[in-house]
């Protein structure tokens, strides 16, 4: 506790290109840039299986089979086969982010899919009754509606890649995993226990961003505490309870 | 008016849903198409709006083909309610009921006028207008899906058991307002119902189906009771058939009695005094409408609403022979209550004088 609060506090290490504002600006460009890849090929792929039903037992087997595989080795075997190609640090960089771009996907594409499954489908046929075409049905009844769980699937490969992203330093690159490889590697043990801490903080305020945003985006019909019904009955049932 | 011409419907796999429908829903008119599970009546309805395809045969819509025309296009000027409502979680009560108008490209401004408008047509309070679907009680969603597929004032309306999901009396209040907004629109509706009794209420003709997707006998209600064209018309319309007919016969004029009233609150012994020996005697607000009927003997002090008997229905003079009937044979003193329009009492009728009204109609008469 002692050794993190000295490490944590010495202004040193709030300066210059190894300090600690420079690491979370990195790690978050690594976290973003994931989710934004992620994002790009999870959303699109998930809402296009949840609305045309079509190969959703391909694709969910074969991002859950790239889920089972260990993201180091993973990393490693990238940076094996892509670096030769590249130089300086995108021979790091784009295994990093393409490792991470795969661990991203998979919540990302459930929970679209999952969302625009899940959509009534005494709403979908009625839209098709009232006359919209597949599109309109997708982008003005379905991805509304999906919403609600296409932010879980965002938030929780957030999550994931933000505590993951501490991979990258462990290829020479930047981000928070440096405080612990490098705190490992001097048995510097106040900025290990820091640098996790910081991956923890920044964990949670990402998660924070996403709900603040998840609040305004999402209609409040779909916000089952908004119900005025069920909300009587809850009080209903803390008044008497049976 | 929309005709099916000889149109069947069979699923990959060879099931048969519709078997060579043919049959003419004329225009402003209620045509209601009931049977047993499996008789295709929801694939016949959707196969209107061409949500489902039909192999082979036409339906056409004043005349035009509606194969010729493009599916989105032709939807669109048909209004669509389904059992479960459908409505769109997201979206508030009015911009619900504003769809349509919005994809046929209206102003803003006119369609959520258009939308408030409808609200109250379709008795909701305009502020539920902002609240979302999930607020709202089931027979309240069902209202405004039938106010959303209103919007655009489509000259007809597919309607797919719209009332089944709900209670029964709120259904039965559903049936009313539907009928009384049917009659300000005349909109012409394919209803859609495995409730022989909802059929009949609110049919201006009625289509059996049987299982197959075949018509077994389409005409009105109280001809499909007076002479159901076989056994499964017969068993599918139930028992009580002659009395039910009754419902579609109204009533001529009905030897009255006068009835001797007290009003609400008066004491037990002017009500006996009143009843001059009677067991029974009825009892009226100020206005005149009846209220029950009281049993001065058993009371004493004044008469209120507890005490009452509330057993006898109450007809409407120019009402139907069953109504009237009804009347006579629930109430406790056998005298049955009618009442004029503005639900004033106009006098009693006896059991016997109804039948004798029904006695003297002509012999297989029909409504």
């Amino acid at each position: 506790m002692n050794l993190l609060w000295t490490w944590l506090s010495n202004p040193e290490n709030w300066q210059g290109s190894s300090g600690i504002p420079v690491r979370v600006a990195e790690h978050l460009a690594y976290s973003a840039a994931t989710l934004f890849l992620a994002a790009l090929v999870g959303i699109p792929l998930g809402l296009w299986i949840g609305h045309t039903g079509r190969g959703r037992v391909a694709v969910v087997n074969l991002v859950n089979g790239v889920r089972s595989v260990p993201t180091l080795g993973l990393l490693f075997a990238a940076v094996l086969v892509v670096g030769p190609l590249l130089g300086g640090d995108i021979a790091f960089l784009v295994p990093s982010i393409f490792v991470l771009v795969l661990l991203a996907i998979p919540p990302i594409l459930a929970g679209a899919y999952a969302g625009v499954e899940g959509v009534d489908p005494g709403a979908r046929d009625a839209a098709r009754g009232m006359g919209m075409s597949s599109m309109e049905i997708l982008f003005r009844v379905e991805v509304p509606c999906a919403l609600p769980l296409i932010f879980s699937g965002l938030r929780s490969a957030a999550l994931q890649v933000v505590a993951t992203a501490t991979l990258a330093a462990s290829v020479s690159l930047g981000g928070l995993g440096r405080f612990l490889i490098d705190g490992q590697a001097y048995r510097d043990y106040g900025q290990m226990a820091g640098g996790a801490l910081l991956v923890a903080v920044l964990a949670v305020l990402v998660d924070l961003v996403f709900a603040g945003v998840q609040r305004l985006v999402v209609s409040p019909g779909l916000s089952p505490i908004r119900s005025a019904r069920r909300v009587r009955t809850r009080a209903q049932l803390a008044a008497n309870p049976t | 008016m929309i005709s099916f011409t000889d149109v069947t419907k069979v699923y990959l796999g060879g099931t048969t849903a519709v078997g060579g429908l043919s049959l003419t829903a004329p225009t402003g008119k209620i045509t209601v198409l009931v049977g047993p599970s499996g008789c295709g009546k929801t694939t016949s309805l959707r196969m209107i709006n061409r949500m489902i395809e039909p192999t082979s045969g036409t339906i056409e819509i004043d005349g035009r083909d509606t194969a010729s025309l493009n599916p989105n296009e032709l939807r669109r000027g048909i209004g669509y309610v389904i059992q479960s409502g459908g409505l769109f979680p997201h979206r508030t009560i009015l911009d619900n009921i504003a769809t349509v108008p919005l994809l046929l490209g209206w102003d803003r401004a006119k369609a959520r006028t258009r939308a408030h408008e409808l609200l109250e047509r379709v008795g909701l309070d305009p502020v539920l207008g902002k609240r979302y679907p999930n607020q709202l009680s089931g027979g309240q969603q069902q209202r405004v899906g039938v106010a959303r597929a209103l919007a655009a004032d489509p000259p007809v309306m597919l309607m797919d058991e719209p009332f089944s999901a709900v209670d029964p009396v709120v259904r039965e209040q559903l049936q009313d307002e539907f009928l009384r907004l049917q009659g300000d629109l005349d909109k012409t509706i394919v209803f859609v119902t495995h409730d022989i009794d909802e059929a009949m209420k609110l049919g201006d003709q009625v289509a059996v189906m049987r299982v197959g997707g075949v018509l077994a006998q389409l005409a009105s209600p109280a001809k499909l009771l007076a002479d159901p064209h076989d056994d499964f018309v017969a068993d599918f319309l139930g028992r009580d058939r002659g009395y039910r007919a009754l419902a579609f016969a109204e009533a001529p004029e009905l030897p009255l009695r006068d009835e001797p009233v007290v009003l609400l609150g008066s004491t037990v012994a002017l009500a006996a005094e009143t009843a001059a020996g009677d067991r029974w005697v009825l009892v009226v607000d100020d206005a005149g409408a009846p209220l029950g009927w009281s049993e001065p003997e058993r009371l004493s002090g004044l008469i209120d609403r507890d005490h009452l008997h509330r057993g006898g229905t109450v007809a409407r003079i120019g009402g139907s022979l069953r109504a009237a009937l009804d009347a006579a044979l629930s109430s406790p003193s056998r005298r049955g209550v009618l009442v004029a329009d503005d639900g004033r009492l106009v006098g009693t009728v006896r059991a016997q004088d109804v039948l004798s009204a029904i006695e003297r109609r002509p012999a297989g008469a029909v409504a």
